[in-house]
């Protein structure tokens, strides 16, 4: 059976990506009103890549193939 | 924070979702989809079905033990509750939650792990025969579906103010969601889909407070403005619990120790079978043991991304938050607002749809939970013993399906009747606490007690059921009442709460011990397995000090008593 942790895998570097490909766009094309407080610390470049690394890892680890 | 949700009749909406947004919402549903889809053929037998197999491991039972009771309106809620009393509200985190859930773990989950029991009602069959298990089982069905119902139309509510979603989509996306996937993979697919929203919720929350508090210039700082904004008493655990007068809460210390910690949240993380079907579904006995521990272990953060943003609004949000009655009128923000102007306040585009996500993801694993702890009752402890008992295996599999489709609707149902008569939401809030805190007095003189007898386990949960329903209506009718109740006219809604959970406990346990003392023992060997005194607690295996339930029970333990201090 395909593990609990590969889904929760497959979510976070999912939205992980999302988010972060996001964050780069405003980062290239920054808008004029940003609409959040401390947007020029870019929360979700590094917290999308935060959460694209450890979906990636958990992919990666509990892969059905490397469980069976 | 639900009951006054029905006072706001202006729509408004907090945040506008980007693209990015909607496309990592409607991903959550499809994953959600995909799982229950590939859980389909996993589900064939009853015991699959209702009991994920029995093979749940300790990580994964816990993180569903602790997300079970981690809702999106009970995150909500509580950041609410945190802007209006101040980090008091940690108390429904810490004392009123870690002793429970280590009391589940170390002596009651032996009990209801050996005698193999498929639900809390049914150990009490077992122990007190079939009436108490009716009583229990029929009072927990009934209101566990129409609380599904309640939550339901209060979470599409929070949609329609927070996105400006129509109540009619919230309600039917996300109830066919999850009666689809529930159906198709019964309660493992509800355990999987609880551990994934608990991710969601940590990656959709977390960041709240790191930027809060980056913000404030961190927690000393924090403290220092909310101080010069409200008080003193904003930011102390213990030291203003003297007296009913000298904290934001109007409650005393007793309340908290005797009412939450003792009573009601023994009751709740202990019998509500709600949160205890998860750690039924544990491999083994080790496993059952470690999850309340593993669950406990997070449930001391929970605070972090509830209470924390709740705090952080307190300090740092322009505006000045009312009541729901207050904002009904003039159209302010509610305390209960508080934690989607904080996702606002912080989260741009994808952040925002990965925020809202969790919060959809919170509604549909408590409703998830709801549903397959229903679904087991229902089948288990009213259809097999009372409508038909020599069903085959896969025709019970057949009639949880359906249950769990019938459950799903009349939640539905239930939601629309509370948009027809708001007053129903009021009611079917104050019953659910009705049950909970005699239902432990019986439970646990059950498994303590070998003297109590079947008759007395009756007896002392109806007598105490009667008490608690008693005295919410002695104040509903003469509000001049709580004086008594709650030992205090000062006291609030959430205090009167508590009092009334321990005098209803008390109750019970005087019924139960006078009906034991004046009727027949029951013999010893009918007690076998069920009672302490009478039962070989099995071990949990010849481990290393790291492994043993008890060492981390003893971590969870120092831990909790060094936050208290640091926060007293």
């Amino acid at each position: 059976m395909i593990s609990i942790w590969f889904f929760i895998g497959i979510s976070l570097a999912v939205n992980g990506a999302l988010i972060l490909a996001a964050g780069i766009y405003q980062v290239l094309d920054p808008p004029a009103n940003p609409g959040v407080v401390l947007f020029q610390l870019h929360a979700n470049v590094w917290w999308g890549a935060l959460l694209l690394a450890i979906g990636l890892i958990y992919c990666f680890t509990f892969a059905p193939r490397r469980r069976f | 924070m639900t009951e006054l949700l029905l006072a706001s009749e202006i729509p408004t909406r907090l945040v506008h979702l980007s693209a990015i947004d909607i496309v990592i919402v409607v991903f959550y549903f499809g994953l959600v989809l995909c799982i229950g889809w590939y859980l389909r053929g996993k589900a064939k037998t009853a015991e699959d079905f209702f009991m994920a197999g029995r093979e749940m491991t300790a990580w994964v039972a816990g993180l569903s033990f602790l997300s079970a009771n981690l809702g999106a309106l009970e995150l909500m809620g509580w950041a609410g509750s945190a802007y209006q009393y101040g980090i008091l509200a940690t108390h429904w985190y810490w004392i009123g939650a870690i002793p429970a859930m280590l009391f589940l773990a170390l002596v009651m989950m032996p009990f209801y792990y050996i005698s193999k029991t498929h639900s809390v009602p049914g150990y009490l069959k077992l122990r007190f025969g079939e009436p108490s298990r009716v009583l229990s089982a029929i009072s927990f069905a009934f209101m566990t579906v129409l609380m599904s119902g309640v939550n339901m139309f209060a979470m599409a509510k929070v949609m329609q103010i927070v996105l400006g979603w129509d109540i009619n989509f919230s309600i039917w996306v996300s109830s066919l969601t999850v009666a689809i996937y529930v159906t198709l993979g019964g309660l493992r697919s509800a355990i999987f889909n609880e551990v994934l929203q608990f991710f969601l919720i940590w990656a959709g929350a977390l960041l709240i407070p790191i930027l809060g508090l980056y913000e404030a210039g961190g927690w000393s700082n924090l403290k220092l403005q909310i101080a010069q904004r409200t008080s003193e008493r904003y930011v102390h655990m213990w030291s203003g619990l003297g007296s009913f007068t000298t904290n934001p809460m109007g409650i005393h210390w007793t309340g908290i120790v005797f009412g939450l910690a003792a009573v009601l949240s023994m009751g709740y993380w202990t019998t509500d079978f709600l949160v205890v079907q998860r750690i039924l579904a544990a491999k083994d006995i080790r496993s059952a043991e470690m999850a309340p521990i593993i669950g406990a272990g997070f449930k001391m953060l929970v605070p972090v991304i509830v209470i924390l943003p709740g705090l952080l609004g307190l300090a740092l949000l322009p505006e000045k938050l009312v009541p729901e009655s207050v904002a009904a009128v003039t159209g302010a923000h509610s305390y209960n607002e508080v934690l989607p102007l904080m996702l606002a306040r912080y989260c741009g585009p994808g952040l925002l749809g990965l925020g809202v996500t969790a919060l959809i993801a919170g509604f549909m694993s408590g409703m998830a939970g709801n549903v397959s702890a229903f679904t087991t009752v229902w089948t288990y402890d009213i259809y097999r013993p009372l409508i038909n008992s020599r069903g085959s295996d896969h025709h019970y599999v057949s009639m949880g399906r359906w249950t769990t489709i019938i459950g799903v609707l009349v939640s539905v149902g239930t939601a629309y009747l509370v948009m027809q008569f708001a007053s129903i939401m009021d009611y079917v809030q104050a019953l659910f606490s009705f049950f909970i805190a005699p239902l432990f007095g019986t439970v646990l003189l059950g498994m303590l007690w070998k003297r109590a007898t079947g008759p007395a386990g009756f007896w002392g949960l109806l007598c105490g059921t009667i008490s608690s329903v008693s005295m919410w209506a002695w104040v509903k009718v003469d509000p001049s009442a709580l004086r008594y109740v709650a030992l205090s006219p000062h006291a609030k809604a959430l205090a009167q709460d508590m009092y009334q959970g321990l005098w209803s406990f008390v109750v019970c346990v005087i019924v139960t011990v006078a009906v034991s003392l004046a009727t027949k023992p029951m013999p010893e060997s009918a007690l076998t397995g069920l009672v302490y005194g009478l039962t070989e607690v099995p071990s949990v295996g010849d481990v290393p000090l790291y492994e043993k339930p008890l060492f981390w029970a003893a971590v969870v333990i120092i831990v909790f008593v060094v936050l208290n201090i640091i926060f007293w």
